[in-house]
């Protein structure tokens, strides 16, 4: 064999393309159809985007690491279903960038948690767990009594926008208002007009400080809203055909 | 320098010394301190968090401490900095002395390549600690991060492929294959997993441009293949050209090892789905994931009897070199994981152990038994070498190593299997009356003494490897250099 | 070909079962096993002295 280094040089690349190409497939397969075909996220009503207060709790979700020890997913089981209620369906996370799923159940699946428990439930768990559920192994999150950080929410909206989540002009120039509004800071104010962008979105105040928005405001908002938004007494489970 | 001057003067006296060539190692040097550093830190991470899970009360109330950040800060510093130096440290020694050929970009392009990947790193790990993640597993570092390691990645590919295209040997040796792979396939998952909408260019948060079921099943993709490329195939390629060389034979069967590379790399890509089981994922593609996965069994298990093999004929080398131990036990431990996980990918299955310590428990026979065992194996044969030493200082300090080692393992497996099947059975048992049988918090409170035995499994795994950092440093600071004569040879040679 | 891509498209499996086993004999076949051999033993083969200035044959 007589020796080239073109043939060599080309090799390697023929080695790369080869292994590119072989490692391609079987991502093409799974995740092109799962944007092209209609039925993948189910036609059901209800799913709006997430108020600016709850995306900001849901931001805290993210940060502190939730998804480690908590799903957001019910499987199509008897048990979970009656444990958590009605199996967890694609269109519930259409708006959630990124998904939070889990993989990971040290604590129950969070899916439906919204509506189960009282505000003042939550902000007393959150303080400090073990005072409520003693066998909790679960961290304090007294920290979180600390005012939000929110005079940025019309940019977050407006990357999501771009990601493709439908919030209106409307949405975000309202948004830094609308996390007040929502927060119950704004107590004397109409909130006919938020409730109209965002339907069933629960206002009120969270954690028993009625002046000031905290953290702990935004995260109960979001933990309330969880898996409330889709009416299951309205579904056929044709609805529901992947 | 002086080894490289020495060569100048004795090794090459007919050529010209200018352009007197060696192998570029200092670089290796550094990758292999830092995996050493990097290991501890990860092990002590793991087993302050396994303890966190026992003990509430760890968590200490600060925001910094909490499982919820410490958790990714433990995953990250374990997969991306103990592994990640330990495998660009070794793909840069092996390409070297398999293409004989000094490394591409020199000492510029490796020192590169090292402090980036170190500050990715740090950067990617403060952010943890500070609340900065995308909230995705094992890809938790926000965009600016990202984008640094797409940066240094690129230089490594530059470096490593270069390497390959100026090698003086003819064929590209399989390990490379391996190696090749990892970096081509790796940054194909972290571009596309991690393609964000940054709120401003001037803050840390970003959004993710993939929403719900199709962010599922492309975390998962690359989740999943994280495990396959980055701990597998790259691990492979250490495997494939370290386990030769200690014990002194080729490997088993090179045909075997072509049919094992595409096999699978083929393969490997298609079993994300089986980490989303009975949710919102279409069961057309999770019938696809299990499918695959069972399949990928059969490539596993070649590469393990060709790894195991090729000692057929020198086992007695078991017994009088410690380091190859590790390298063969950790083989073991990779035929025994890539079992278990074709059984747990099977629905039937998963539905029990998935959302479990099962998983855990697999992961970490995975990245304790084989990962870090792999590297153990590496990092004790290629000590000596890199800086000229005789030998290891001890070698009943390796035999220490292995053995808390071992059993810290078994202690954390087994931990893990039992609180993982007891807590997906408890999950859904039902009494006598049709009504679940057990509310969710009494079955975290049945897995404490598991969390105590598995911490405790821990706490001896990073004993282990505090023996083998005592070891190596020992190693390193020993005065039984090889002789500048012998060393020229070895420089040049091997 | 509208009624062809469909049937193409089920038999993928025989596709990939025809290039698994055609890197399988390729890797397989008799004439090749002593270059195998030899290029199994380069990890080993890297002998004192200093690096090769040409490339190898």
């Amino acid at each position: 064999m007589k020796f080239s280094h073109a043939i060599i040089e080309k090799n390697v690349l023929l080695l790369a393309v080869l292994s590119l190409i072989t490692v391609s497939i079987g991502g093409l397969v799974q995740i092109v159809p799962l944007f092209t075909i209609e039925t993948t996220i189910e036609r059901v009503e209800g799913m709006r985007p997430y108020t600016p207060l709850e995306l900001a709790g849901r931001n805290i979700y993210i940060r502190e690491g939730c998804y480690n020890c908590h799903s957001q997913q019910i499987r199509t089981f008897k048990d979970e279903v009656e444990r958590y209620g009605h199996y967890s369906l694609a269109a519930e996370s259409m708006y959630d960038h990124p998904f939070q799923w889990g993989s990971k159940r040290t604590g129950p699946d969070l899916a439906r948690v919204g509506g189960k428990y009282s505000n003042d439930w939550h902000v007393a768990h959150l303080n400090h767990p073990q005072a409520l559920v003693p066998e909790s192994i679960m961290p304090a999150y007294a920290f979180l009594n600390r005012p939000l950080s929110f005079d940025d929410m019309a940019d977050h909206l407006k990357a999501l926008r771009i990601a493709g989540v439908p919030y209106t002009d409307e949405m975000v120039a309202e948004a830094v208002r609308d996390v007040r509004l929502q927060a119950g800071a704004l107590p004397d104010e109409d909130t006919e007009a938020l409730l109209a962008r965002y339907p069933k979105a629960h206002v009120g105040d969270f954690d028993g400080k009625p002046a000031e928005v905290t953290e702990m405001d935004a995260l109960v908002a979001y933990l309330q809203m969880l898996g409330t938004l889709v009416d299951f007494t309205r579904i056929s489970p044709d609805d529901l055909k992947q | 320098m002086a080894v490289a001057s020495a060569i100048g003067a004795q090794g090459m006296v007919a050529a010209r010394p200018v352009t007197t060539e060696t192998y570029y190692e200092d670089v290796v040097r550094a990758f292999i301190v830092a995996a050493m550093f990097w290991g501890i830190a990860a092990f002590a991470v793991g087993v302050l968090i396994a303890f966190q899970l026992a003990f509430p009360a760890l968590n200490m109330g600060l925001e910094w401490t909490t499982f919820g950040r410490l958790r990714p800060l433990h995953t990250s510093a374990a997969i991306f900095a103990f592994g990640g130096s330990a495998l660009i440290g070794s793909s840069l020694y092996v390409v070297q002395r398999t293409c004989r050929a000094p490394l591409f970009g020199g000492r510029y392009l490796g020192w590169f390549v090292f402090l980036g990947y170190q500050l990715f790193i740090v950067m990617a790990a403060t952010g943890y600690l500070l609340g900065i993640t995308q909230g995705k597993e094992y890809a938790e570092p926000e965009w600016y991060v990202d984008l640094w390691l797409t940066i240094v990645w690129v230089a490594y590919l530059i470096a490593f492929a270069g390497t390959l295209f100026k090698r003086r040997e003819p064929h590209i040796y399989v390990a490379n294959w391996f190696y090749l792979a990892f970096i081509i396939t790796i940054a194909m998952l972290h571009i596309v997993n991690n393609v964000t909408i940054p709120v401003s260019f001037t803050g840390t948060k970003s959004y993710i441009a993939w929403a719900g079921v199709q962010d599922a099943m492309i975390q998962w993709w690359y989740g999943h293949n994280a495990v396959g490329f980055f701990l597998t195939a790259g691990f492979l390629g250490m495997m494939y050209y370290f386990i030769p060389k200690a014990a002194e034979r080729p490997v088993y069967s090179y045909r075997l090892s072509i049919v094992h590379f595409w096999a699978l790399i083929f393969l490997y890509i298609w079993a994300g789905p089986h980490h989303l089981h009975y949710t919102a994922l279409p069961d057309w593609t999770q019938t696809l994931g299990m499918v695959m996965s069972v399949v990928l069994w059969m490539p596993s298990w070649g590469g393990m009897i060709n790894g195991i093999m090729t000692l057929s004929g020198a086992w007695d080398k078991l017994r009088t070199d410690p380091g190859l131990r590790f390298s063969v036990t950790a083989v073991g431990f990779y035929g025994m994981s890539t079992f278990e996980g074709p059984v747990m990918s099977v629905k039937a299955v998963n539905g029990l152990s998935h959302y479990t310590d099962w998983t855990i428990g697999h992961v970490h026979s995975g990245a304790l038994g084989w990962v870090a065992f792999i590297c153990f194996g590496m990092m004790y044969y290629i000590v000596p070498v890199l800086w000229r030493k005789k030998g290891l200082y001890s070698k009943a300090l390796v035999e220490w190593h292995f053995w808390t080692a071992t059993l810290g393992i078994v202690l954390y497996i087994t931990a893990m299997w039992v609180s993982g099947i007891m807590q997906g059975l408890m999950w859904r048992a039902y009494d006598e009356y049709g009504f679940l049988q057990y509310s969710f918090v009494e079955t975290v409170a049945a897995m404490h003494p598991y969390y105590v035995i598995r911490g405790t499994g821990g706490l001896l795994f990073l004993t282990g490897a505090l023996f083998m950092a005592y070891n190596l440093f020992r190693t390193i600071r020993s005065a039984e250099s090889i002789e500048p004569q012998a060393a020229v040879a070895s420089v040049a040679a091997e | 070909m509208e009624q062809l891509l469909p049937l193409l498209k089920q038999l993928w499996l025989v596709w990939f079962m025809l290039l698994f086993v055609g890197i399988c004999v390729w890797a397989f076949r008799p004439g090749a096993r002593s270059r195998f051999e030899q290029q199994s033993r380069i990890p080993l083969d890297d002998a004192p002295g200093p690096l090769p200035r040409q490339p190898r044959r």
